[in-house]
């Protein structure tokens, strides 16, 4: 094979064999993915794009995971990177769902089609027996010609047979009527999975051999799902219809008359959850009685012995925003716990099956401002950590939306850090300002969105999902869910905490804080018709938004000075931390335009709203 | 009439879908001219969700309108 279509990652690991794992999303591949490989997983992004594709290496073997697709072809970034995974691998692991075989065996019997040695790994045989299907596996062996393990991988049952198994993959009986076109190309195309893919007209797989795509995709496409029609005719007894209940579950969460409470009573629990006792009690604890109150004068005493506090050194060090004091802080005694809550939360609303149907729920609210229902998940992310929200932007399915989600997560969201300070201030000043900040908020989003929407060119992409079951979730699941989701945040995250903590050391050590400050306080006084002190509150807010917010606390402001500085303040550019995931993600002019667009969108809305009210 | 018409528990049977990427990705879902779906719930102005073999599909409205049924 030449050499682009073995992407860079694979040459971190000098494999014997590439294992690759296939699957439909929501198929349990990820479980497989983190027994075999236990704790040590490398992640890295695809090149080229923002997927990220985990890998690790087994004895001799390298195995990696792939997104969840229904087919191997070019729809969307996660598909073109599961595409050229999987056209590099040696043997494939397609996971498939039980109960959902109508839609599974699709992409089975494509890489079928692709005649790469594979084993096929059953999963959820518990909920298809408890469902009342009955699948003939010898048979649906036979007519597959591979081999197939029977697995309930979230019980951890089959998953070691299906590693063992790895040694009897096999290419599989491809279908002759789509051989007899394949064969015809392999004089132009290097190898059989390429030639498929050319075949169905892959623009990207032809360009590579300088040759034209094909136009069979569709005829191929029929010809593959007759085929799995037959195959499940003869191996699968479906009975009618029994999930009554899930079904009917289901369905409340979708109907909005139900749907919006049931979302009420979610966020509610969310809120109890991350906002009353993370926030609050873990946070308390972690933060101000273990890091303030151990950590920090330890580390202090320590380094002090060595380098003077009053010193660049030191004060770059253990000064206010040291590298050892103020980032470490941050990042285990208020971002981890953060981070953890976030995804307990995030996980078990995935695993339920609930999110899919709250992103239907929420679509068509969400296309005004055009993004679809799938960005609803790095929105709620965004209340938790703005950086957090801004990674998960990788889901959707065009740079235009990201772009669009990435604003609306810098403009207007403001993270939990800031929410807790936020709901103190607003609780002193009754309930009608409260919503009159609401308000304006909500205004501002609805605008940015519209604009947005608007001036970009383009068009979004609209919602196609499946909705997975109602399930239950499995503690071990979120748990494992949780732990990898959060260490590799961390692992991003900690560098740019860094970085930022060193910017802003600088800026205070050069007088260039001081000199912002300075510069801002006109604006303040004269525009905001704020107390002169606010404007250390809304240089801070660069550095930590909830310092920012905080040193509003200590001004003796009117109620409707509050909501001024409060609306300034959540409008306000994001912290530091995230204005360096926002570099890293969204490129320099992008990030740069959103940070001195925050700049003027948070003066101008709350000068005009002082000058309406004050 | 298209998806969009259908009302909810309503059965009706794909008669065309002009456009040649929805019709790719629904045919990987199984989901092809003269597959019977049901209609399993309507969002008002927002996507439809059918029911096909044992799976729900959401569709945004403006997709949901380009599926032609019927009954």
């Amino acid at each position: 094979m030449n050499a682009p279509h073995s992407a860079p990652i694979f040459d971190d690991l000098a494999a014997k064999r590439k294992i690759v794992l296939v699957g439909n999303p929501n198929v349990g591949k990820s479980i497989f993915f983190s027994s075999w490989s236990g704790i040590y997983a490398d992640v890295s992004n695809f090149p080229g794009t923002t997927v990220e594709i985990q890998s690790s290496q087994i004895g001799d073997d390298a195995l990696f995971d792939t997104p969840g697709v229904y087919g191997v072809s070019s729809f969307n970034d996660e598909e073109r990177v599961a595409r050229d995974v999987i056209l590099g691998a040696d043997t494939v692991v397609n996971i498939i769902d039980a109960t959902h075989l109508e839609r599974d065996l699709f992409l089975t019997l494509q890489v079928i089609d692709m005649q790469i040695p594979m084993v096929v790994a059953l999963n959820f045989c518990d909920e298809a027996a408890a469902a009342g299907i009955i699948i003939d596996i010898q048979k649906l062996e036979q007519q597959l010609g591979v081999p197939i393990i029977a697995t309930t991988a979230i019980k951890g049952l089959g998953i070691k047979e299906v590693y063992a198994a790895l040694d009897l993959a096999r290419p599989g009986i491809s279908n002759p009527k789509i051989d007899e076109k394949v064969v015809q190309l392999l004089s132009r195309v290097d190898t059989r999975p390429e030639a498929l893919l050319v075949l169905e007209g892959d623009w990207n797989v032809a360009k590579r051999h300088g040759i034209e795509p094909l136009a069979e995709r569709e005829q191929s496409y029929l010809w593959r799902r007759q085929r799995a029609d037959d195959i499940l005719a003869e191996t699968v007894n479906r009975p009618s219809e029994k999930r009554q209940f899930r079904e009917f579950l289901g369905r409340c969460c979708l109907s909005p008359l139900t749907g919006i409470p049931i979302l009420l009573a979610v966020l509610w629990g969310c809120y109890e959850l991350i906002g009353v006792w993370v926030a609050g009690e873990i946070v308390g604890l972690t933060e101000e009685t273990i890091m303030q109150g151990y950590w920090e004068p330890w580390i202090r005493n320590l380094v002090g012995g060595w380098v003077s506090e009053g010193s660049v050194l030191g004060q770059i060090l253990i000064g206010e925003f040291g590298v050892l004091t103020m980032t470490v802080t941050y990042l285990l005694g208020l971002l981890l716990p953060l981070v953890l809550g976030f995804y307990v939360a995030l996980s078990i609303l995935e695993d339920s099956g609930y999110l899919p149907r709250l992103a239907t729920l929420v679509d068509r609210l969400l296309n005004t401002i055009g993004l679809n229902g799938r960005a609803v998940i790095p929105v709620i992310l965004g209340f938790g950590c703005v950086q957090l929200g801004t990674i998960t932007t990788r889901l959707l399915g065009s740079s235009r939306e990201r772009t669009i989600a990435t604003a609306i997560l810098n403009f207007v969201i403001p993270c939990s850090a800031q929410l807790g300070v936020i709901f103190g201030m607003l609780a002193a000043v009754g309930i009608q300002l409260s919503l009159a900040y609401a308000a304006v908020i909500f205004v501002c989003l609805a605008v940015i969105g519209t604009v947005l929407n608007h001036v970009l060119p383009g068009t979004s992409s609209a919602l196609l999902i499946d909705l997975p079951p109602m399930r239950l979730p499995r503690l071990g699941n979120v748990l494992r869910k949780t732990s990898v989701r959060t260490y590799f945040f961390m692992k991003e995250a900690y560098v740019w905490f860094i970085v930022g903590a060193l910017g802003v050391s600088t800026l205070q050590i050069s007088g260039g804080l001081a000199l912002w400050q300075k510069l801002v306080a006109p604006l303040t006084v004269d525009w905001l018709h704020l107390p002169a002190e606010a404007s250390t509150a809304f240089v801070m807010g660069m550095v930590r938004r909830d310092f920012g917010a905080a040193g509003l606390t200590e001004l003796a402001l009117s109620p409707w000075q509050v909501v001024v500085s409060l609306v300034v303040i959540t409008l306000f550019v994001p912290c530091i931390a995230s204005l360096m995931i926002l570099f890293k993600e969204r490129g320099v002019k992008e990030a740069m335009t959103i940070w001195l667009g925050a700049w003027v969108i948070a003066f101008s809305v709350g000068g005009l709203l002082a000058q309406l009210v004050l | 009439m298209s998806l969009s018409d259908l009302i909810q528990g309503q059965k009706a049977r794909i008669s065309h879908i002009p456009d040649e990427n929805l019709r790719t990705q629904l045919l990987r879902f199984g989901i092809t001219t003269g597959s019977e779906i049901k209609c399993h719930c309507r969002l008002p102005f927002g996507p439809v969700v059918l029911q096909f073999a044992g799976q729900e599909i959401a569709l945004g409205r403006t997709l949901a309108n380009q599926v032609h049924v019927k009954q």
